[in-house]
């Protein structure tokens, strides 16, 4: 059974914060004790550098390393050596544009992504497109931001090398089908980037099942610590991609006359020394997720979303943008009040809740709003938190919204 | 009730935001010649305004602003058009200088500011500080370039 009583127990920032409602995990989420207290252990009786190997720590280390590294590929069904650790989610589609441009692209082709992308996943195709002449086109999304199998089919032509989209969206919650693009993709000889960011802290992740070639998440989303993030890359992909970094760790060998082996593996794309504390601290929260089970994780947000959308349908106030989608935040604004003001007026009640764009600048070409407030759950959210947030929706009016600095 | 004491009064203070919010003043831009512009686009994600002022012999003439922004950015523009319309270069920057004290949480001359006092309590917010001083960065910086011309 989940018992969400319980879980929240495992989070010192609900227990320091007890009448702190947080709605803010879109952005980033809380930690559990298990994860802080692997971190702490590292710094207090871990420390040493990996891939030295020469003494018992570094020995340690190195095996906490690799460890994360497998728990990584089996958290997603990919083969360990389909996992680069990059330093978060933004960094490893920087790394797979920049990768693929200096092999795989060339002037005239196309990525394919949507208008409901974050910044992420769209400034790093677009520096392509200003630097190597690679064209941007959009996926058409209905007003919730979902795309349809039919749309994307029409989308593809021969130009089309890459369909780089986000499973969830972190601003509507739409939800793609990715397996379904996937195989278009394929189909029609090009490959699939998908920006997991807000899907995989969320439901189970079968890359094996899905067919993407790369997919991209980041430590901090699901209850891990910041600074790491996560590229999965199909094998056959990984050698034809150009790391953005050189350095120590990443090379064989190299010589005087500026000769250069790089190493074949994940290591390929990991110069430098990485966030080791961060990446056994991302081990130990993959752990403390699968002991929840991202099934039942799926199913109790789920139902808590659907709750929070029914609540919000009651209010005559709101105008909410993305009520039919499952999963993913509340969007919606505060009638005649601008969102930054709304967002104050729940600061100043404790609810921490995002207002603005959310990096997402071309949506508003779908919702014709630039500006929203964003609730996003976790599963430690409650039912009594919705009832909350909701009562204080219906006192949200720019008298009180201003009235907060007096 | 003296001007001075309406302006203590928080209810007072709140419709003031609120009517500048509501019914902005000097809200609309001109094509007109004789105009500087500052387009202030990157001091946060969504406040988007555009403030031009025309200046003559030293004094301000005009000062307008649109875009798009939350309460406090568009209340405390259309206060700084009020306050510093018809001021010389010098009396503007005076008046400037109170108002970032009083958002710094300094100590302030509520003489010099009138209606902009109505901002005095945005800096227990550190994250809307940015919208308070918006318009007036942006009128900052007009008065500096027109000085830098001359």
């Amino acid at each position: 059974m989940f018992d969400v009583k319980e879980i929240r127990k495992d989070f010192p920032m609900i227990q320091n914060h007890p009448d702190l409602i947080y709605f803010d995990n879109g952005a980033t989420t809380f930690k559990p004790k298990q994860m802080i207290e692997a971190v702490d252990y590292f710094y207090l009786f871990g420390t040493s550098n990996v891939h030295r190997g020469d003494y018992e720590l570094s020995i340690q280390a190195d095996k906490l390393y690799d460890d994360t590294r497998r728990l990584t590929a089996t958290f997603i069904n990919a083969d360990t050596d389909e996992i680069i650790f990059t330093h978060n989610d933004t960094g490893s589609i920087n790394q797979i544009a920049y990768g693929l441009s200096r092999s795989f692209l060339k002037e005239g082709d196309v990525i394919l992504v949507s208008q409901v992308e974050h910044a992420s996943n769209l400034l790093p195709w677009f520096r392509l497109s200003h630097d190597l002449g690679i064209k941007i086109e959009y996926i058409p999304v209905n007003k919730q931001g979902v795309m349809t199998v039919e749309e994307v089919k029409k989308c593809m032509h021969k130009k089309v090398k890459v369909i780089s989209i986000a499973s969830t969206s972190n601003v509507l919650g739409s939800e793609q089908p990715i397996k379904q693009i996937a195989s278009i993709a394929h189909d029609n000889g090009a490959i699939i980037v998908v920006d997991g960011a807000q899907s995989v802290p969320h439901k189970p992740t079968d890359v094996k099942d899905l067919d993407v070639d790369f997919l991209t998440f980041s430590a901090h989303k699901m209850c891990g610590p910041g600074g790491v993030g996560i590229l999965y890359g199909k094998k056959k992909h990984m050698m034809h991609m150009e790391p953005v970094f050189l350095g120590g760790g990443m090379n064989a060998r190299f010589a005087s006359d500026t000769s250069m082996i790089l190493k074949e593996g994940p290591e390929r794309f990991e110069a430098g020394t990485p966030n080791i504390e961060g990446i056994i601290g991302l081990g130990k929260s993959i752990q403390y997720l699968m002991k929840l089970g991202m099934e039942n994780i799926h199913e109790y947000e789920k139902e808590l979303r659907s709750y929070f959308a029914s609540r919000m349908k009651e209010l005559d106030n709101v105008i909410f943008y993305n009520p039919e989608n499952e999963s993913g935040a509340i969007t919606f604004n505060v009638k005649d009040v601008f969102a930054q003001d709304a967002a104050g007026y729940y600061a100043h009640k404790n609810i921490a809740v995002r207002s603005g764009n959310h990096c997402a600048k071309i949506l508003h070409e779908i919702i014709q709003t630039d500006s929203t407030i964003r609730a996003s759950l976790y599963f430690y959210n409650t039912k009594e938190e919705v009832d909350r947030f909701i009562e204080v929706t219906k006192e949200v009016n720019l008298e009180n919204a201003v009235g907060i600095f007096f | 009730m003296s001007h001075q004491n309406l302006l203590s009064d928080p209810d007072i203070l709140r419709e003031l935001i609120m009517d500048h919010y509501k019914y902005p003043h000097h809200h609309s831009l001109t094509e007109e010649n004789g105009y500087l512009q500052k387009h202030m686009a990157s001091e946060s994600c969504i406040d988007d305004i555009t403030v031009q002022t025309k200046i003559e012999d030293g004094i301000i003439q005009d000062i307008r602003f649109d875009g798009v922004a939350c309460t406090i950015s568009t209340a405390s523009t259309s206060m700084m058009t009020d306050l510093l319309i018809g001021k010389t270069i010098e009396e503007a920057k005076a008046i400037i200088d109170e108002y970032f004290m009083m958002i710094d949480g300094k100590e302030y001359d509520e003489e010099v500011l009138q209606e902009a006092v109505a901002m005095k309590n945005v800096y227990k917010q550190a994250n809307r500080i940015k919208y308070a001083t918006i318009g007036w960065n942006a009128i900052q910086a007009l008065l500096e370039s027109e000085a830098s011309h001359e």
